[in-house]
């Protein structure tokens, strides 16, 4: 058995809201190994967005504890973060959001290789057309600006940025919740093949469990900011033991394929 | 089954850039009185243009061909044209949206300079009053009295609430004014009307929620205010532009399980316009599939799943990921 | 192209900008049209306008050509008030962006600065800075500047405060930038565009209080004004009133044509912007 790649412990992160304090994540653990997807499901305002920032060192945690690669990530500040934000990348729910809207698809893949000085300027260019094929873009695409092109192809994008810096870990905050049902399998077969080939573990958040489904090895089901269930993804979506396990595979759409449902619907 | 209305020939096109931009090409189908009738697609596919042409709400810009014709049973005459704030004041003179009345004697409906819409028959054979190429501002000022105006003869429920409520209103005051335009009841019925269809639509504590503002309330809460602000006026059809798009699944559930009941209860006919095909086909007796501003495929609920006539139902159909579907990730090697 | 026509279909704008054009071709022409110095005498004294073709808008009390006058001194209100503005807009822009990226200690700081500066008419504050640090044109110019950048500073903090909270500032976090370029490379090119907006009114102001310094004699002395123009033509103000009136009115006009093209370009890109 590898250690794992990330293992958080007892995380709590609360805010105020008037002369009230609400636990937005309370003391919530769970470890990833490295090459493997861990999915947070839970509705909204479970605290899934809140744990995403909170690994990312995006907000500040108010107690628990974040390993990342063996050492202790919470300790890290200024530039030995920022060299070691090489390593933990994101993907945002809205691929147009995520981008400077005056950025060209070049600059937004040229930051991380430069700012990690992975390559050298002259050598960038073939590196960012190399990246887009990774991703299933053509090369051309480049001298592209960000809000020129398709939701999906954004998207594809915003994963060539993170995978550009060679990370272990990937945080995906509901990152194919707003693409159509047929792009959202290509970027979901894409993360799977980058996975395959690069072992990079996947943070998935999200609250479908149709999709966590289909790509997670273990799901994390989240209730009010307290961890509802944990364990292997199929089995704890087949039988899920938790209440709010239970109402979130009685509220996901199925499809019978095979039934005459709604026929008897209509008389 | 009598049809709502009918869509012949519907062609919409948006000005963008100097270009114009096809949103809808050549649709023609029925919607049936009392049905529960879903337009699913992909974005880009034309739904939503397609459910703003129904409601009349299409932007000014846009150039509108072919024709909707309603057939509503029972019209009420017009109370009063004071656009709600709720929802934006229909405009049927965009467009050709022309109206005829079924059940009721012709005499009951006062025809204008363009009498020839009335002669249209409920079972729709050739459109006599139709026009091609965007009509615009032909409608007599007669005939629009009675042509369905929205928030009274149609609901329209947004994809996101916060946009579709005003912020600085009392979620109250919002549901009463649409029953007080278009209902012609007195401010304290208005007020009692909005109490008992906040009561409907499942609000917690529907007093508490009267005086309430948009933002002290959940995503789904204010989902469910909007759809008692539609429904308020006793509307023939309700139209559901995406409206649980913008929810967590759970609370999605609870929304479609509303909305069913809603509209069992009223006899209302349910225009479901959703990307997902799965959530319409828990929840709608037909199916139309759009691509590309176009109708693909159009059928009954169990025939459109079980068995698609056209390669892009099936597509979608292929693409969607339930928690049945054969797992994309191979869960053999997969240990801890 | 399109903003361009749009622009073109303001009237009012394109008002604003024949007068700017008329400017600028009057200080670029100034040395051409009157070469050597504008201050050196050139006829009799007082000469009404329109009465000596060579000296057609008519001579002061010491017999200084008045066109030519114009003419130099368009160039210093041009310059102070760009350069002004210019300054004013850098550094409100700067100190806004980072306050509000900063946030915390280095935000109240910095606001408690601009505050003070704000407190302080800024009119007073121009006059006291000139009459310690003595009249050169580069000083008016800063002098003019430190009254005018509190307001593009407020603007870019507020501006920013919304655009720190975005996803891609968090994507900039994320890979790994630093938070200066953060700030000034994603950050502050978006929050421009309303702090820009300011600078129509910024500029007109500029030009009205470089006038009013020269005015009161706090103006480059080595350079013709329009505002001194004016203060010269005051002691003889009823026996040759047009002295004032001529500098007076080509004021009024420079200020007007300022703000009404300045008016016109964020009008024509406010749209754009609200379009796509």
């Amino acid at each position: 058995m590898s250690s794992p790649i990330l293992a958080i412990s007892g995380l709590t992160k609360r805010y105020r809201r008037g002369s009230r304090t609400i636990a937005a994540v309370d003391d919530i653990s769970f470890h990833i190994e490295p090459g493997e997807t861990l999915a947070l499901a839970g509705p909204s305002g479970s605290g899934k967005s809140t744990i995403a920032r909170l690994v990312l060192r995006l907000i500040e945690p108010d107690a628990g504890h974040i390993e990342f690669e063996g050492g202790d990530f919470l300790s890290l500040n200024g530039a030995v973060l920022r060299a070691r934000r090489a390593h933990l990348q994101m993907v945002f729910q809205d691929p147009l959001a995520a981008f400077n809207p005056r950025a060209s698809v070049a600059r937004v893949l040229d930051d991380p290789l430069r700012i990690h000085g992975i390559a050298a300027r002259s050598e960038r260019p073939r590196r960012i057309a190399a990246l887009l094929e990774r991703v299933g873009l053509s090369a051309d695409l480049a001298a592209r600006a960000i809000h020129e092109i398709s939701g999906g192809q954004r998207q594809r994008i915003a994963i060539a940025r993170a995978i550009a810096t060679n990370p272990s870990l990937i945080v995906l905050d509901e990152a194919v919740s707003a693409l159509d049902v047929s792009v959202r399998r290509q970027i979901l077969q894409l993360l799977l093949d980058l996975q395959r080939q690069e072992r990079i573990a996947y943070l998935f958040i999200s609250h479908d469990l149709g999709v966590i489904s289909a790509i997670a090895h273990h799901v994390v089901i989240l209730d009010a900011g307290r961890v509802a269930e944990s364990g292997n993804a199929r089995t704890v979506i087949g039988a899920p033991q938790s209440a709010i396990g239970k109402a979130l595979v009685a509220a996901a759409p199925k499809l019978n394929r095979t039934s005459t449902q709604g026929a008897a619907d209509r008389q | 089954m009598t049809a709502l209305l009918s869509i012949r020939d519907l062609t919409v096109t948006y000005r963008r850039d100097g270009s114009e931009v096809a949103a809808l090409k050549h649709v023609s189908l029925d919607v049936a009185a009392g049905e529960r009738f879903a337009i699913i697609g992909e974005s880009g596919s034309g739904k939503s243009t397609l459910a703003l042409a129904i409601a009349g709400l299409l932007p000014g810009s846009s150039k509108v061909g072919g024709s909707i014709v309603w057939k509503l049973p029972n019209l009420r005459s017009p109370h009063s044209f004071a656009p709600p704030s709720v929802l934006p004041d229909i405009s049927p003179t965009r467009g050709e949206i022309g109206s005829s009345v079924a059940g009721t004697p012709p005499a009951a409906l006062e025809i204008g300079e363009s009498g020839n819409d009335s002669a249209i028959s409920p079972q729709v054979g050739e459109m006599s009053g139709r026009t091609e190429g965007g009509a615009t501002d032909r409608q007599p000022a007669s005939l629009r009295d009675h042509t369905p105006l929205g928030g009274r003869d149609i609901g329209f429920v947004f994809q996101d609430p916060s946009a579709s409520l005003d912020p600085v209103m009392a979620v109250g005051e919002q549901v009463a004014e649409v029953a007080h335009t278009h209902l012609g009841l007195t401010w304290s019925q208005s007020y009692a009307k909005a109490k008992t269809l906040l009561e409907r639509v499942r609000l917690p504590d529907p007093d508490a929620a009267l005086r309430a503002y948009p933002h002290q309330l959940s995503g789904g809460q204010k989902q469910r205010v909007a759809i008692a602000a539609a429904i308020a006026a006793g509307p023939k059809l309700l139209i559901a532009d995406e409206a649980t798009s913008a929810l967590d699944t759970i609370v999605q559930a609870e929304i479609v399980a509303l909305i069913r009941q809603l509209v069992a209860e009223d006899g209302m006919t349910l225009l479901f316009v959703s990307h997902d095909i799965a959530l319409a086909a828990e929840l709608a007796e037909r199916i139309a599939v759009f691509r590309h501003g176009e109708l693909v495929e159009l059928g009954a609920t169990a025939q459109i799943i079980a068995s698609p006539r056209h390669a892009y139902t099936r597509a979608l159909l292929d693409a969607h990921l339930g928690l049945d579907t054969e797992p994309l990730l191979q869960q053999a090697g997969a240990s801890r | 192209m399109n903003p361009l026509r749009r622009f073109l279909r303001a009237r009012e704008a394109v008002a604003g900008a024949i007068i700017l054009v008329a400017l600028f071709a009057m200080a670029l022409t100034a040395s051409l049209f009157f070469p050597g110095d504008p201050q050196a005498i050139a006829g009799p004294a007082l000469l009404p306008p329109f009465q000596d073709w060579s000296l057609p808008l008519g001579t002061d009390r010491l017999g200084r050509d008045v066109m030519a006058e114009l003419f130099h001194g368009a160039g210093t209100s041009l310059v102070v008030g760009l350069a002004a503005a210019a300054a004013a807009l850098a550094v409100g822009a700067i100190v806004g962006t980072l306050a509000g990226f900063a946030g915390g200690l280095v935000d109240e700081v910095l606001m408690r600065i601009t505050d003070a500066f704000q407190t302080v008419p800024s009119f007073l504050l121009a006059l006291a800075f000139v009459s310690i640090v003595g009249p050169s044109l580069g000083v008016v110019v800063t002098a003019i500047a430190l009254g005018a950048w509190t307001g593009p500073a407020r603007v870019a903090r507020a501006e920013v405060l919304s655009i720190r909270e975005r996803d891609f500032v968090a994507g900039a976090r994320v890979i790994g930038m630093h938070p200066l370029e953060i700030a000034f490379r994603e950050v502050l090119p978006n929050a421009l565009p309303p702090v820009l907006a300011l600078s129509s009114v910024i500029v007109a102001a500029a030009i009205l209080t470089e006038a009013a310094l020269s005015f009161l004699g706090l103006g480059d002395p080595n350079r013709v004004t329009w505002g001194g123009m004016i203060a010269e033509g005051r002691a003889v103000l009823r026996t040759a009133p047009f002295l004032s009136i001529i500098p007076g009115v080509a004021l009024v006009l420079t200020v007007l044509g300022v703000y009404l093209a300045g008016e016109g370009v964020v009008e024509t890109t406010a749209v754009r912007r609200s379009l796509s």
